[in-house]
């Protein structure tokens, strides 16, 4: 279990299982890009597997995520929401760590190892900004330069983010090809390391791209279940019934989920269902994608019948993302874990929702699985289960945008 | 047609070779305009199949995919049209994985080889993932063209330059296409690898936009591809006589200095 330990810093659970070949999670995954990169996807592949594998990088990794992230994280009973829903609920407290998500875990791993490969620049892509902030937090704390590459609409509506990031000393790229968002963002990202992998390390914010970064941000968020597994077994004297996340690539799911593999508990992913599955407007390419290539890997996206990529959908920036990482539609293929969805309206349900009964303003991302939470306890969800939700990150960066949407006068 | 073969010969008599690029349905007149860079001087034609998230293009050729996907351009269309030219050279096209993958390999290699597509380019589909379209093209008698890039190590070199077909794709930068101010060191270097490497047609494409890099880059291959030059002048209106004009001065520059 990821405790503190003598050393002030957080033990870390023995390295899960690596995919098969070259990046494959079942009939998913692999290394689809530009000969270019193949050479450094090669020699950070070998970088992580040593590094991933020595008691000294992952004492180095421990340390930080105690003394610099803040894990661990508090696993929450909330007993007002689990009165209300008739279950018991258990929030995975990942807004608590520094900069306020998930990212951290997985940003502070890979600056280690950007380190230990003699990179002095990263590049980032980011959709809500939690990611870019994170990245241009480990880089100030490193004295790496830090570029994040940004949706030019999500500059918009993250622009607190935006600001943080140059604060923390990185230089903001709004991209404005495509749709503006994190789809676009990734695209300029991996053209803008086409032309610099020699000196740049690409720190990818989830659990998608090409071999070996979905393995690499799994199990540098693992962190995040493995505590949470030792957590709920304390509290509850076994394993949770279910363990919810939200869902975009998907690494605080994928993180969550890696904890509670091996385990009984029920596996639920939760997508963006934006204006609604059946309108088109969605980020829901489990529930309505089909298996393509985007990004380096084979997963499930959301296309037209030609094979282009769609525009995704969703209230929260970071679940806008017409793809998911290939673990995930491994899992979902053969079963281990079930994605359902929550609209735009349910997710700002679920974002007041949670302010209002437990004083936990969640971020637009986990608040979809709030939202589905609400609306499916009783039903999906049995009366008297148990649940572990990962609350991802928090509200703040979102205030301003769901200032606009709810209006509080009037209750 | 085979596209190795007529390169190899063009090769054999001293002719440095030129492979303009054009992305299929970019405006009303680019089958005309495939035509009339086929007679003023090209030794086969590269058709970029328009894709929605092209990540090894630069801005002209973003550009140029997504105003041919507003004019209703489909990879399958773009492919069927191709049908109708009436050409002397090889037509091979490049296209991103994804609309290859959803079609299906096999369809989608016959629908190249009815078309009368002779080769294909699948720049984010390395070497070691290949194997499936592989199958596919070789039995539709499409020959795949793989790209070695400055990065790639010696022993990739040699199994790149063992699997591909028709010719070998040396990227001449670090980079994405685009056009640049002059020739890199890389592509020089790249050229020099290659042809050590192998007896396949070495063409050298990214960055070469003019008729003094052609000529200059093509010195240390077969020849070179000219993509970003070319497609702006199309997104600036060029009619197909003046794109012709264009690709007359890349084949001047090619066959006698500038």
């Amino acid at each position: 279990m990821a405790a503190p330990h003598r050393g002030g810093g957080v033990r870390l659970d023995p390295p899960g299982p690596a995919p098969e070949g070259l990046g494959r999670f079942g009939e998913f995954g692999g290394r689809f890009v530009p000969e270019t990169l193949v050479a450094a996807l090669e020699q950070l592949e070998a970088e992580f597997r040593k590094a991933w594998y020595s008691e000294d990088f992952r004492a180095e990794l421990g340390g930080l995520l105690a003394s610099y992230a803040g894990r661990p994280t508090p696993l929450t009973e909330c007993h007002n929401l689990s009165e209300l829903f008739g279950i018991r609920v258990l929030l995975k407290r990942e807004d608590l760590t520094h900069t306020g998500s998930h990212k951290i875990n997985n940003v502070l791993g890979q600056a280690l190892l950007a380190k230990r490969m003699g990179k002095q620049k990263v590049i980032a892509e980011t959709g809500a900004g939690q990611h870019g902030v994170a990245t241009a937090t480990a880089a100030a704390l490193f004295g790496l330069e830090c570029k994040v590459f940004m949706g030019a609409v999500d500059v918009e509506r993250q622009a607190l983010n935006v600001w943080r990031m140059r604060l923390l000393g990185a230089e903001v790229v709004p991209v404005t090809s495509g749709s503006g968002t994190l789809k676009d963002a990734i695209n300029d990202a991996m053209r803008d390391w086409v032309a610099s992998v020699e000196d740049t390390y690409y720190c990818i914010g989830s659990v998608v791209g090409p071999h070996p970064y979905p393995w690499i941000v799994r199990e540098f968020q693992r962190v995040v279940g493995d505590e949470a597994r030792e957590q709920a077994r304390a509290v509850l004297g076994g394993d949770p019934d279910f363990v919810v996340a939200c869902v975009g690539g998907g690494s605080n799911a994928m993180g969550t989920f890696a904890g509670f593999l091996n385990t009984k508990s029920r596996l639920i992913g939760v997508e963006a269902a934006g204006l609604g599955l059946e309108s088109g407007q969605h980020g829901a390419s489990l529930s309505r994608g089909v298996p393509g290539i985007l990004h380096g890997a084979r997963s499930q996206y959301l296309q037209d019948e030609e094979g282009q990529i769609l525009e995704a959908h969703s209230i929260s920036a970071g679940l806008d993302y017409p793809g998911v990482g290939p673990e995930h539609a491994s899992l979902s293929a053969d079963g281990r874990a079930e994605y359902v969805s929550a609209t735009d309206e349910e997710a700002l349900a679920g974002f007041k929702l949670l302010s209002i009964t437990e004083g936990i303003v969640p971020a637009l991302e986990p608040a979809h699985a709030v939202g589905w939470l609400a609306r499916d306890a009783g039903k999906m969800i049995p009366k008297g289960s148990s649940v572990v939700l990962t609350m991802s990150g928090r509200g703040d960066k979102d205030a301003q945008q769901v200032s606009e949407l709810l209006d509080l006068s009037k209750d | 047609m085979n596209l190795e073969s007529h390169l190899r010969a063009q090769r054999d008599r001293e002719r440095r070779l030129l492979v303009p690029y054009i992305t299929g349905g970019i405006n009303d007149d680019w089958l005309a305009t495939i035509e009339e860079v086929a007679a003023r001087g090209a030794d086969a034609i590269e058709i970029g199949i328009p894709f929605s998230d092209p990540i090894m293009d630069g801005p002209v050729i973003q550009a140029a995919s997504q105003q041919a996907l507003l004019r209703g351009a489909t990879p399958y269309g773009v492919v069927a049209e191709l049908a109708a030219l009436d050409i002397d050279v090889p037509l091979v096209v490049m296209t991103y994985y994804n609309p290859v993958h959803h079609f299906g390999h096999v369809r989608f290699a016959e629908a190249l080889a009815s078309a009368g597509v002779d080769g294909a380019i699948v720049p984010d589909l390395p070497v070691d993932e290949i194997d499936e379209w592989a199958d596919a093209a070789t039995n539709a008698g499409i020959e795949t063209v793989l790209l070695a890039a400055p990065t790639t190590t010696d022993e990739r070199l040699a199994t790149i330059c063992e699997r591909s077909h028709g010719f070998v794709y040396g990227i001449a930068l670090l980079g994405v296409t685009g056009e640049r101010e002059s020739v890199s060191s890389e592509a020089l270097q790249m050229g020099t690898r290659l042809k050590n490497a192998t007896d396949k047609p070495v063409l050298l494409g990214l960055g070469i936009s003019n008729p003094k890099q052609a000529r200059e880059a093509s010195g240390a291959a077969d020849g070179v591809i000219v993509g970003s030059a070319l497609v702006r002048r199309l997104l600036e209106g060029a009619s197909p006589r003046e794109a012709g004009d264009f690709v007359a001065t890349l084949r001047a520059g090619l066959d006698e200095g500038v």
